[in-house]
């Protein structure tokens, strides 16, 4: 219902529901996403921005926004995606509409490498300020440790042969000496 | 932002007030876990509170794109390992509705047990911690004690204190053992009169109530604005319960009731709807009734099978699934992505406490440091729910 | 020091002196340090929980004379109860730094020993004796109460070993 009420309200911005794959979702032209999100929030009454969170499909090119609204009075769910491209990303925030979206627009931000127009404060948030790449990418290539500290760790079974046989040898040189 | 220095002292232009840049944390007694609050403060009257986050960022979501199906249980335990049962029933339900199969009824039942036998174990840690961020240190040993009671039940059942890993996709993985629902009983009649002792020693406690009373109110807008969960959200009055809303598994056969806040300090101190002490009282009452979910839920036990049919090698159907799960700390979403393959393409959590996090800074304003120390406690964040 | 125990001086002269040899005072600065470590709280992740349910009533650590610090400048335990992360490393070696000589460190669960099960993550450093030197490993995901109370007394054990002149020596 939700869906049809955005369809007649923003016409070919609004893409056809996407039944068939167990949660109907529908995508929203990234130009018109702001004044969907309004719209939602404030007309069909979603009160609740539940999850805010991007998924990368690098075989169409895409990175796809993704956002369920749940509202707490007809306690009904909507899910809405956004197609953006891989480089340069580039959306509206939602900080104004839900101040739930903040975080998790830098979330999506530090994971993904999405930028958000109009974001108070977009910058890193789970992952260190001077930290290289964007992980959630499918891409994404790990440096192999950060500042000095590196990613490899020998194996521990191999050092616990080696201290065993250092010390067999240290108790064989003993008896080798006693006799 | 200056990551290494514990305090800097800055003036702002001739005859402004002093501003002091404090990092509380993030190794700090009182933070629950690793998170790190920049504190703008002009002596004890903090200007803003700014957390910084990230210092448990494990990486959750990239594992669950590696590892296959199954292999990703253990992994959820650790997305809130003070509530881990929780996490395992989401991912499972999650799963369960991409592969189009439904748990048998005594799984359900006994997800139930488990899961609200962790809340109860979940809401003392909270309940415990949050009087010794307030100042006393008697209740949290008193909460170690009935939590030891209830890791020894779930040990009985799945053999793990603390990161359990017992749901699996399509039920659970073990039955329960011979004895466990006398054991169990026995533990829930103890319990119920250690709340009674525990209403004497803090929830009556003058010093607590007045600590507590009209400090840092969330209003029912503001709340679902900022989407705040669980009992951050029915302490600001608004009563919505997933259990009830839109029940799963067992939850539809047992009568419960779900406590909001009612400004249960009392008007005479200040109280207000969605002060500290709502949301911490809503815990309380929480674990009442999680009581009688598990007491109706011995009662009503069916017997059969703990496991459904799934295939040895799970590859559901190409599509996507949200799936939400009343954790101890409010709905934990599960957005599922899966392409037809052995792993997941995209998992996604979306924890109560994430977003909790971006309420503090509003209502730090004002506060004193100690206060903000009861806010962080109210609200009841864990590091690993907010970092994944 | 001769080395020799037993009074120095007869009788007769009206002051019996003991000496102490190395070996006595070793001991009984030992048994002093290792009947009162100060622990810092370093919970970092799950492990964090099991060392409070230690600290607890059942399986108490304070009947061995050790109770929990905030703060690294009054401990001389460090219990790294969790997974280490890239962000907090560097912390973690600015802790390890303001702990007064002599100290310990336990490394606590998998995931401190070498990374635990979050070998494929990119975020998390593999073991935290990457940064501080570690005295004892403790494993488990999370360990017992009983299992860190036994890396305890091995801590126990590494204080009581120590001497003087050892410690003279690595300076």
């Amino acid at each position: 219902m939700s869906h049809a009420a955005l369809a007649l309200k923003f016409g070919e911005a609004i893409g056809p529901l996407v039944a068939g794959s167990k949660d109907p979702h529908f995508t929203v032209r990234a130009d018109a996403w702001l004044g969907v999100c309004e719209h939602l929030k404030g007309t069909l009454g979603f009160d609740f921005l539940q999850d805010l969170t991007a998924t990368d499909h690098p075989k169409e090119g895409k990175l796809k926004l993704v956002a369920h609204f749940y509202g707490y009075g007809h306690r009904t769910m909507l899910a809405a995606k956004v197609e953006l491209p891989r480089i340069g990303a580039t959306v509206a925030s939602l900080a104004n509409v839900w101040r739930a979206a903040e975080w998790m627009e830098r979330e999506a931000f530090d994971m993904f490498g999405i930028v958000f127009e109009g974001h108070p404060d977009l910058r890193r948030v789970l992952l260190p300020d001077d930290w290289v790449g964007h992980p959630l990418r499918k891409d994404y290539v790990e440096a192999g440790g950060y500042r000095e500290i590196s990613n490899e760790r020998d194996n521990p079974l191999d050092q616990y042969l080696e201290l065993d046989r250092k010390v067999r040898a240290v108790m064989d040189s003993a008896v080798k000496a006693a006799e | 932002m200056a990551l290494d220095q514990l305090l800097i002292t800055r003036k702002f232009g001739a005859g402004a007030q002093d501003e002091m840049i404090l990092n509380v944390g993030p190794q700090h007694p009182s933070t629950h876990g690793v998170i790190n609050f920049i504190v703008h403060a002009d002596g004890e009257v903090i200007y803003r509170a700014v957390p910084e986050v990230g210092y448990l960022h494990r990486s959750l979501e990239k594992i669950g794109e590696i590892v296959t199906w199954t292999g990703y249980m253990p992994f959820t335990d650790r997305v809130d390992y003070i509530a881990a049962m929780f996490a395992n029933e989401g991912w499972a339900l999650a799963v369960e509705k991409l592969l189009g199969v439904e748990a048998p009824a005594r799984a359900q039942y006994l997800r139930a047990i488990s899961c609200e036998l962790n809340r109860i174990g979940s809401h003392l840690i909270s309940i415990g911690t949050m009087a010794m961020d307030v100042g006393a240190t008697t209740p949290f040993p008193y909460a170690l004690r009935e939590r030891e009671a209830i890791n020894d039940l779930i040990e009985a059942l799945c053999g793990a204190r603390l990161t359990f890993n017992y749901h699996r996709i399509g039920g659970v993985a073990y039955d329960l053992p011979p004895g466990w629902a006398d054991r169990c009983t026995a533990f829930l009649n103890h319990f119920d009169l250690v709340l009674s002792e525990w209403d004497r020693l803090i929830s009556g406690n003058e010093i607590y109530l007045q600590r507590l009373a009209g400090l840092a109110t969330v209003s029912a807008e503001m709340a679902i604005d900022y989407g705040l969960v669980g009992p951050n959200l029915r302490g600001s009055g608004v009563e919505f319960d997933l259990r009830k809303a839109h029940p799963y598994g067992a939850y539809r056969d047992f009568d419960f009731e779900v406590p909001i806040g009612r400004a249960y300090a009392g008007a005479k101190r200040g109280a207000k709807v969605g002060d500290c002490y709502d949301r911490f009282y809503v815990r309380v009452l929480e674990c009442r009734e999680s009581l009688k979910i598990v007491r109706q839920a011995l009662a009503k036990l069916p017997p059969g099978e703990v496991m459904a049919k799934v295939p040895k090698r799970i590859k559901p159907p190409p599509g996507e699934v949200m799936v939400r799960v009343e954790s101890a700390r409010g709905e934990m979403g599960w957005y599922v992505v899966s392409d037809g393959g052995e792993r997941a393409y995209r998992v996604r959590e979306r924890t109560g406490s994430f977003l909790a996090m971006g309420i503090v800074e509003e209502l730090s304003k004002g506060l004193m440091i100690a206060d903000l120390i009861a806010l962080i406690a109210s609200l009841d964040v864990v590091a690993p729910e907010i970092d994944r | 020091m001769s080395g020799n125990k037993g009074y120095a001086h007869d009788p007769g002269q009206g002051a019996a002196m003991v000496t102490l040899d190395s070996k006595m005072i070793d001991q009984l600065v030992n048994w002093s340090r290792a009947s009162s470590l100060h622990y810092l709280l370093f919970g970092l992740a799950c492990c964090g929980i099991e060392l409070m349910q230690t600290g607890g009533p059942r399986s108490d650590l304070d009947r061995f004379g050790s109770v929990f610090r905030a703060t690294p400048r009054q401990s001389d335990l460090m219990i790294v109860a969790g997974t280490l992360t890239y962000k907090m490393a560097l912390r973690c070696q600015l802790l390890y730094q303001q702990m007064a000589d002599p100290k310990w460190v336990i490394s606590m669960g998998s995931c401190a020993n070498c990374g635990g099960l979050f070998q494929l993550a990119y975020s998390v450093a593999k073991g935290v004796d990457k940064m501080i030197p570690v005295d004892v490993y403790v494993p488990g995901c999370p360990p017992r109460p009983e299992a860190l109370t036994e890396g305890f007394l091995r801590i126990q054990e590494l204080v009581k070993r120590d001497t003087l002149k050892a410690r003279r020596a690595s300076k």
